[in-house]
């Protein structure tokens, strides 16, 4: 038994981690392990869903083996432990790129599959899951289930998303997209009000694969925030280009003072800092795709006890009011966020029962676990999306209610017979009860 | 022509750490081990990864018998090594081996007999090559023997010491030897243990042992740092470390 925590280091209980190293003997060794089990990726989860306290994980870093890379139609087949950076690492030399990445690369690709991750690019590409061919899901009664869009479509449906509910996902088989090199040709746009955001989004969808916006949620003017958009598109540039320093999106926060002074000075830097910027520049994939990940154990600065990530979808229709009434009771609170993060999704449905994004506008931010008043702001939040007829992200929660779970996905009923009964999570205890 | 490594061993953490690095370098690859699946994952995993090409050959460490069978087959493959590294070993348990002489003498069997059997035919190989370097996974525990690991450690001082001798030997014939001495490393071998500051990853590792083939010589201890704590550690005057814990 070891202590394990997640992304969130809101615990640090003991698990029975078991080290899967090989795939030939995953399936007997998840069947002979003491059950309740879950697989566990790389801990990039901020919440519960990849926790199992007293019971069993089945780390799967160890099936990190590509198993094939077809060079001509960009199909990599690979064992679940696989990080997206290995994936970049061995693609990217070759004219190829995720279809789909969230904001780390520190995720293995069995990760996003069952959590079905989205990116800056979901109004063109869709989730992790829409680009995935085929994959290998273990049961722990010892049986092997291949699946896809085409081969045992409800296991695909119900395993994709599924949270690692259905099994232990050991290999996966995914399509990547052709790109001519690791540039990313951006612009930014400085915004002062939800409208001009939302104006923003619309006018940039057609014209730029990747679209998110930063927004300072300490602070409200005349009730509106204000933030700067970012749209990027892969360059065609091929080799090595100019990068200025000065134009890579990097910052460092100040390490010990996450408070609400800290992040009032914080976000007022950032926001005039690329409000000054150039409007486009060419900038690296990794600034662009993943800050974060330049500060390695960035979680860390939110201290020992760790801290929340809430993130919501809210439906097209009535984003604008919805996504107000979340900034407004984040600002009364004067619990603020460094990183806070505002997208709008496109339509295109996903591939999982319980997929994340869904058509509207999605809102990001930590928070620094400052114990009851932080949870009472979190459950408020809770409140207005469950109004709105939103959902809350599976990867990042630790503390949504039973109702907001089954309001948010309507699917769950029809997710529950594929769920394996050896494996259960802390998160579907606490939502579900087992 | 691709550079050509064989690896002895070659499905535990470290040796397929290094075996991915030669793989980037678009290298010729011979993996040689024990479970043949896991050969064969390893190799389609180096394959993707650039390998120029990867074979591979089953050989159980205590069938000394096949060693110079499996060795002669490999070496024809692509008409000799410029590298190779030999890291198969296991890590018995200290508690059962103080109990069963049979236990202790297995894992010793394992460790050190059977590296042993291995390192001469390489060397004669390698000999007759006239170049080339050999390098085999030892261990700190084989500096200086423990109450919480000394069969392991005694295992890993044969070694140490027949590589030091075969290292004297094959110097004058442009051969290089090189003990390499991992600290901590955070493999599967490893995953019963609580990680400390102390451990390290098996990329790192291999990164060492990689630039060690490459142009290193003699010792080397991966990470740096396990050189110093070693160094203290031999300087203890022994009525000082028999009362001591390590």
């Amino acid at each position: 038994m070891r202590p394990v925590s997640s992304w969130g280091r809101l615990s640090r209980e003991l698990h029975d981690v078991i080290e899967l190293d090989a795939r030939a003997s995953a399936g007997p060794r998840i069947a002979g392990s003491r059950l309740p089990g879950l697989p566990f990726g790389n801990g990039r989860s901020y919440g519960d869903v990849c926790l199992n306290a007293g019971g069993t994980l089945w780390a799967t870093r160890g099936l990190d083996r590509f198993i094939a890379f077809d060079a001509a139609t960009g199909v990599i087949d690979c064992e679940a432990g696989v990080t997206l950076k290995a994936v970049i690492d061995l693609a990217l030399p070759r004219g190829w790129f995720l279809a789909v990445t969230p904001g780390t690369q520190w995720v293995t690709v069995g990760g996003a599959v069952a959590n079905d991750v989205h990116g800056k690019n979901h109004h063109r590409n869709g989730c992790f899951g829409d680009h995935v061919e085929s994959l290998t899901l273990l049961r722990t009664d010892g049986s092997e289930i291949v699946c896809g869009p085409n081969v045992e479509p409800d296991w695909f449906r119900a395993t994709v998303g599924g949270l690692g509910l259905t099994g232990l996902v050991t290999r996966v088989r995914f399509r990547l997209r052709p790109v001519a090199g690791p540039w990313i040709d951006g612009e930014r746009h400085p915004f002062e009000s939800l409208a001009q955001f939302f104006a923003l989004s619309a006018a940039a969808i057609d014209r730029w694969e990747y679209t998110v916006s930063w927004i300072d949620c300490g602070t409200l003017r005349g009730g509106e925030p204000r933030g700067i958009f970012f749209a990027g598109n892969h360059a065609a540039l091929h080799g090595p280009a100019p990068m200025p320093r000065s134009r890579r999106l990097r910052f460092t926060p100040p390490v010990p003072l996450v408070n609400r002074l800290s992040m009032r000075a914080f976000n007022a830097l950032y926001y005039r800092a690329h409000s000054a910027m150039p409007k486009r520049s060419t900038q690296h994939y990794r600034p662009f795709f993943y800050p974060l990940d330049a500060l390695l154990d960035w979680n860390r600065i939110y201290g020992s006890g760790g801290f929340y990530q809430f993130q919501c979808v809210v439906p097209e229709a009535g984003q604008e009011a919805s996504v107000r009434a979340l900034l407004q009771a984040i600002a009364a609170s004067g619990l603020g966020s460094f990183l806070s993060v505002l997208k709008t999704f496109g339509s295109r449905p996903a591939a999982g029962l319980l997929s994340f994004p869904t058509a509207g506008t999605t809102l990001a931010l930590d928070f620094p676990n400052l114990g009851h008043s932080t949870l009472a702001l979190l459950l408020r939040l809770c409140a207005i999306v469950d109004d709105a007829g939103g959902r809350l992200y599976p990867a990042k929660d630790a503390f949504m209610p039973s109702e907001l779970l089954l309001h948010g996905y309507p699917e769950w009923s029809r997710f529950l017979p594929f769920r394996d009964p050896g494996i259960s999570s802390q998160m579907s205890r606490r939502l579900v009860g087992q | 022509m691709p550079s050509r490594i064989l690896v002895v061993g070659a499905t535990s953490a470290i040796a397929h750490a290094v075996a991915r690095r030669y793989a980037a370098a678009h290298s010729s690859i011979v993996l040689v081990g024990r479970r043949s699946n896991a050969l064969e994952a390893n190799a389609a995993d180096l394959r993707v990864l650039g390998a120029f090409e990867v074979r591979t050959a089953t050989l159980e460490a205590h069938d000394m018998a096949r060693h110079a069978e499996v060795m002669e087959n490999a070496f024809a493959a692509f008409g000799g090594f410029d590298a190779a590294l030999v890291a198969w070993g296991v890590l018995p348990d200290q508690a059962a081996s103080e109990l069963s002489a049979e236990i202790a003498a297995a894992s010793f069997d394992t460790n050190a007999r059977s590296v042993i059997s291995l390192l001469t035919d390489l060397a004669n190989r390698f000999e007759n090559q006239g170049r080339g370097a050999i390098a085999v996974l030892s261990s700190p525990a084989g500096d200086r023997g423990r109450a919480s690991n000394y069969v392991y450690g005694a295992a890993k001082a044969a070694v140490t010491v027949f590589a030091s001798g075969l290292r004297n030997r094959l110097f004058a014939k442009g051969v290089r030897v090189l003990t390499i001495e991992p600290g901590f490393v955070d493999t599967p071998m490893t995953a019963m243990f609580t990680k400390g500051p102390l451990w390290a990853r098996p990329d790192r590792v291999a990164e060492d042992i990689e630039r060690a083939l490459k142009k290193g010589f003699g010792v080397i201890y991966t990470p740096w740092f396990w050189s110093w704590i070693m160094r203290i550690i031999r300087f203890i005057p022994e009525r000082i470390f028999v009362r001591m814990k390590l």
